[in-house]
């Protein structure tokens, strides 16, 4: 067996490995920068910095995710003990002219420059998102000299599970995946289960449309969602563990795929990590198209092989999981809260974010706001202050209409909410809830009950058809609403449309069915007139 | 069955390298990944997606291979792969044009974008030109919300589309429309 | 060997009874002669949850839950007629007639089904939501049995009679949301199945028209899903029931 990682001689080669040259170009070569031609703008730094001969003097970092999507791609001139400089929207000719004057003149290319001093950068706190735009996701050396893995060393060198398990209870980190159940609660659950086999699973199977955090955690920081896995399988007695990913990230798996790889060559993961009695193995799972899928007991049956149909609860997944072993099911922007948790403690946690929500949160800004991407706050900042400050806003001179959380399964909360804190209790009052953290901005141009019927159209294509409410309820929702939204809709199809969304809100099986409702629901409550305007319509046409 | 039927089937063990008793060199590589599966039945989803990339989709022959190979009863390997989305049963076109449908690109008006191209080449969301030159997808949300709408041609991820800018993609590849 | 069992009190709708631990809110609903309408559920097969019918109140929580898969505890208080359960039954029939082809006047089973049984029993006359009126092909390709995928309700009994009791597993289903419906081996006709043993479990314990015997008319078809039972009890128990002498 080959000897573990050595995690103090890393950090120092990588100390050096920094100094090595006067400058470091850091890139984003995440999704949505490559999209925008990031590949294209690395690739050309890099044959300069060959061509001209500035090895010596120049280093290109490809990194995850620096944030502003909109803005891609985006770059940054680090100096050597010194200051940086971030650009955007670089075009390679503008990446190869920024490099050179920073290099040979020391000057700043001024109409690419990003200014990092607007509130979308200052009033950030990245904990889960901290290495975005920071390390090389496919070296784990990076990760390592960045502070990686030694909340994993410390938890299994110093700590005892049951401490592991406090300090996480102490944190009061709450699921990130949707409902927020306590975090240390569900691992006390899978520490007290009896049996010789404990699995561990996270649930990387991001379906909210327009949420893609659990997607950028699994590219850009792979080895953070390992590490955290790792922690929770030693604090639970667990000694498997699966990552199921939606198969639409292919990069994810990939990078996953190798990052176990090497975590495992370098005895971080596997049998005796870190010369500990501690082992775990760890393997990736792939979806196959399936929203439902992101409902524990559905995921589980796809695991297993099986269609993924929900499970009547109970048994509950700590007590009967994968394969009627005990299961312990935490979503993956939850698992990378864990590292830094062990690192820093659970009190320092605990001071981010509100009493009942602690921490922060990661949101993926979209829609009708000028500033589109991924940001992470503490939780109970104001949605004003992710829309007008962070997001810069509406654009085109429009007015805000309502912010959409939670997907299919959330709500559209209106303007004269926008001072609510954004926590996991005020937004359900709302009647929306968390989610996963997409989080879509709509102008005044959006007719809610389209977007009403854009989630249900989306419900009702992704309801497993196991339960009568789901599977036939979500499909006359969806007609009534097709007959709203046609001007064809009558009072009476109102009455029914109410009346549904509580029978499937009340009567369905699993998760999916039962907040199918909610965008209905929350936008007839909010935008009423809308509905009663397109039925009033129709009616004065016919007398 | 008896054992010897089923390895020949199976077909992994004793059979000379390079030549398949299918005739079909493509299953060896399934095989390979049921081989190092060790055939679990927990691995169906994972080998219909290795068959479906050796492929290009699941026909029913492969189905039953899959079926046969991992000793599970056809209709349940029929049920599962029919649940999942991503799974196709039919031969895919020569390019491929998806768009995706998320909360975002929803927004930003991709429902436009498909019903354009779907009246175009007349050929509805999740299927095959009648010529086989083009299929028309839609995804569920790329996660690439920051570009919406957001078009994926023939494996290219393509930010802030519109109908015009996707027809003249399309265009480009598979041919104009009178 | 008969088990000796605890006894715990508890209620329906007000009125104590004696209920055991271990048995679910349905079961012990039935034993005592208290009525909760359902249909996925047949005792002898696995429990499947899906249909919903047979949601009842627990006072505790105020939350519902399906009977079937709800196992009795002390002092439980049960609700199965409320004037919100009563209307969502009632909507969820009419989901079930509205996403089929469910013609009484021209089935098999007319007077001997569930589903029909279930309408009278709560009270569901009328249909309010659109008919989807599916277009859906009639598998006679069997030589003993007939699927009339119209008057299907997707309860699987027959796949699970199928896969728990005959072991065969020529039924699952395919597709999913509205899309589900029941396949035989790979999509293909049932009458060309390798797996089929013509042991009929299927059919006996459809709860609607949508499987049965070749050559029924209507309202001739009469199934036997408490032969389930008796099956699952000389397994399970190594006690051969006669026929009415299920629980």
């Amino acid at each position: 067996m080959a000897a573990p990682i050595d995690l103090h001689e890393v950090m120092d080669r990588e100390r050096e490995e920094r100094f090595r040259t006067r400058w470091r170009v850091k890139a984003c070569a995440s999704t949505a920068c490559m999209s925008a031609g990031a590949g294209a703008t690395i690739q050309a730094v890099e044959d300069m910095v060959e061509r001209e001969d500035m090895e010596l003097e120049v280093q290109v970092i490809p990194t995850g995710c620096m944030g502003l999507c909109s803005a891609g791609p985006l770059m940054r001139m680090m100096r050597r003990g010194g200051d940086e400089t971030d650009y955007q929207k670089v075009t390679p000719d503008a990446a190869k002219e920024i490099v050179r004057s920073h290099v040979l003149n020391e000057e700043p290319v001024p109409e690419h420059l990003l200014d990092t001093t607007m509130p979308f950068f200052t009033s950030q706190e990245r904990v889960v998102l901290a290495n975005g735009g920071v390390i090389n996701p496919d070296r784990i050396e990076s990760y390592v000299a960045h502070g990686g893995y030694q909340a994993l060393e410390k938890a299994l060198t110093s700590m005892k599970p049951k401490q592991v398990i406090e300090e996480i209870r102490r944190s009061g980190l709450r699921g990130r995946g949707g409902a927020g159940y306590p975090v240390g609660s569900k691992w006390s659950l899978l520490a007290a289960a009896g049996g010789k086999t404990k699995y561990v699973v996270a649930n990387g199977d991001e379906g909210d449309p327009g949420a893609y955090m659990d997607r950028t955690i699994m590219e850009d920081d792979p080895h953070r969602l390992i590490e955290g896995i790792a922690i929770a399988a030693y604090a639970t007695g667990a000694d498997q563990a699966y990552i199921y990913v939606r198969a639409e990230y292919p990069r994810a798996i990939e990078r996953l795929d190798r990052a176990i790889r090497v975590a495992r060559r370098n005895r971080l993961l596997g049998r005796k990590i870190l010369d500990t009695n501690f082992s775990l193995a760890v393997e990736v799972r792939i979806g196959a198209g399936a929203f439902v899928c992101g409902e524990e007991t559905a995921l589980m049956a796809s695991i297993e092989g099986r269609r993924g149909t929900p499970q009547l609860r109970p048994p509950y997944p700590t007590e009967k999981g994968l394969w009627g072993a005990p299961t312990m099911i935490n979503n993956v922007e939850t698992l990378a809260n864990v590292a830094p948790i062990i690192d820093r403690g659970g009190d320092w946690f605990a001071s981010i974010g509100t009493e009942k929500s602690t921490g922060t949160k990661v949101f993926a800004l979209a829609g009708d706001i000028v500033n589109t991407g991924l940001i992470e706050v503490p939780m109970g900042t104001s949605l004003r202050e992710i829309v007008e400050e962070i997001g810069g806003g509406v654009p085109d001179g429009r007015s805000f209409k309502a912010a959409q959380t939670g997907g299919p399964s959330g709500g559209c909360i209106p303007a004269k909410f926008l001072d609510t804190p954004v926590d996991y209790e005020s937004l359900r009052e709302l009647g929306s809830i968390m989610g996963s953290g997409g989080l879509i901005v709509m102008d005044d141009e959006v007719r809610m009950p389209d977007v009403a019927k854009f989630f249900m159209e989306f419900s009702m294509d992704e309801s497993c058809g196991k339960c009568t409410p789901c599977r036939a309820g979500t499909v006359q929702m969806h007609n009534l609403l097709q007959r709203i939204t046609d001007g064809n809709g009558t009072r009476r199809d109102l009455r029914d449309l109410e009346h549904l969304c509580s029978v499937v809100r009340d009567m369905s099986l699993c998760g999916l069915g039962q907040s199918a409702p909610n965008p209905v629901i929350s936008t007839l409550q909010y935008f009423r007139s809308e509905y009663e305007a397109l039925i009033d319509e129709e009616e004065v046409v016919h007398a | 069955m008896s054992d010897t039927t089923t390895r020949a089937v199976v077909g992994v063990s004793d059979r000379q390298q390079g030549e398949h008793p299918s005739g079909d060199n493509r299953f060896d590589l399934i095989d390979k990944h049921l081989k190092r599966g060790r055939y679990a039945q927990d691995q169906l989803i994972e080998t219909l997606h290795v068959a479906q990339d050796v492929f290009g989709y699941l026909s029913e022959d492969i189905l039953i291979y899959v079926a046969r190979a991992l000793r599970l009863p056809p209709s349940m390997v029929y049920g599962v792969a029919t649940f999942y989305q991503l799974f196709t049963f039919d031969p895919p076109g020569d390019h491929a044009c998806t768009v995706c449908t998320g909360t975002a690109c929803f927004v930003k008006g991709a429902d436009d974008i498909v019903k354009g191209v779907s009246n175009a080449y007349d050929v509805p969301a999740g299927e095959t030109s009648e010529d086989g030159s083009l299929t028309l997808k839609t995804a569920r949300c790329l996660g690439s919300c920051g570009l919406a709408p957001v078009v994926v041609f023939d494996g290219e991820v393509l930010g802030h589309q519109n109908t015009e800018s996707t027809l003249e993609l399309v265009a480009a590849a598979v041919g104009g429309v009178d | 060997m008969r088990e000796t069992r605890s006894a715990v009190h508890v209620s329906f709708d007000g009125v104590e009874y004696e209920g055991y631990a271990g048995e679910s809110v349905l079961q012990c609903a039935r034993r005592n002669g208290v009525t909760v309408p359902s249909l996925c559920f047949l005792e002898g097969l696995s429990v499947w949850g899906g249909c919903r019918i047979c949601v009842v109140e627990i006072a505790e929580d105020h939350r519902l839950r399906p009977a079937c898969a709800t196992q009795i505890a002390a002092d439980m208080e049960v609700k199965v007629e409320t004037p919100r359960l009563r209307a969502y039954r009632k909507a969820i029939l009419e989901l079930l007639f509205a996403e089929g082809n469910h013609v009484c006047a021209v089935c098999v089973s007319n007077g001997k089904c569930e589903l029909q049984d279930m309408a009278v029993l709560c009270g569901m006359d009328h249909v309010r939501y659109d008919y989807q009126s599916p277009l859906r092909e009639i598998d006679a390709s069997h030589p003993k049995y007939v699927f009339d995928p119209n008057r299907c309700i997707l309860c699987t009994r027959c796949v699970r009679v199928c896969d728990e009791i005959e072991g065969a597993h020529v039924w699952d289903i395919g597709f999913r949301g509205e899309e589900a419906h029941l396949v035989t081996e790979m999509n293909k006709p049932w009458g060309e199945s390798l797996s089929c043993t013509w042991c009929g479990k299927c059919v006996a314990v459809c709860p609607t028209g949508s499987l049965a015997y070749e050559g029924r008319a209507i309202g001739e078809m009469e199934h036997d899903p408490a032969m389930i039972q008796r099956l699952a009890v000389a397994r399970n128990r190594g006690e051969w029931l006669y026929p009415g002498e299920e629980q």
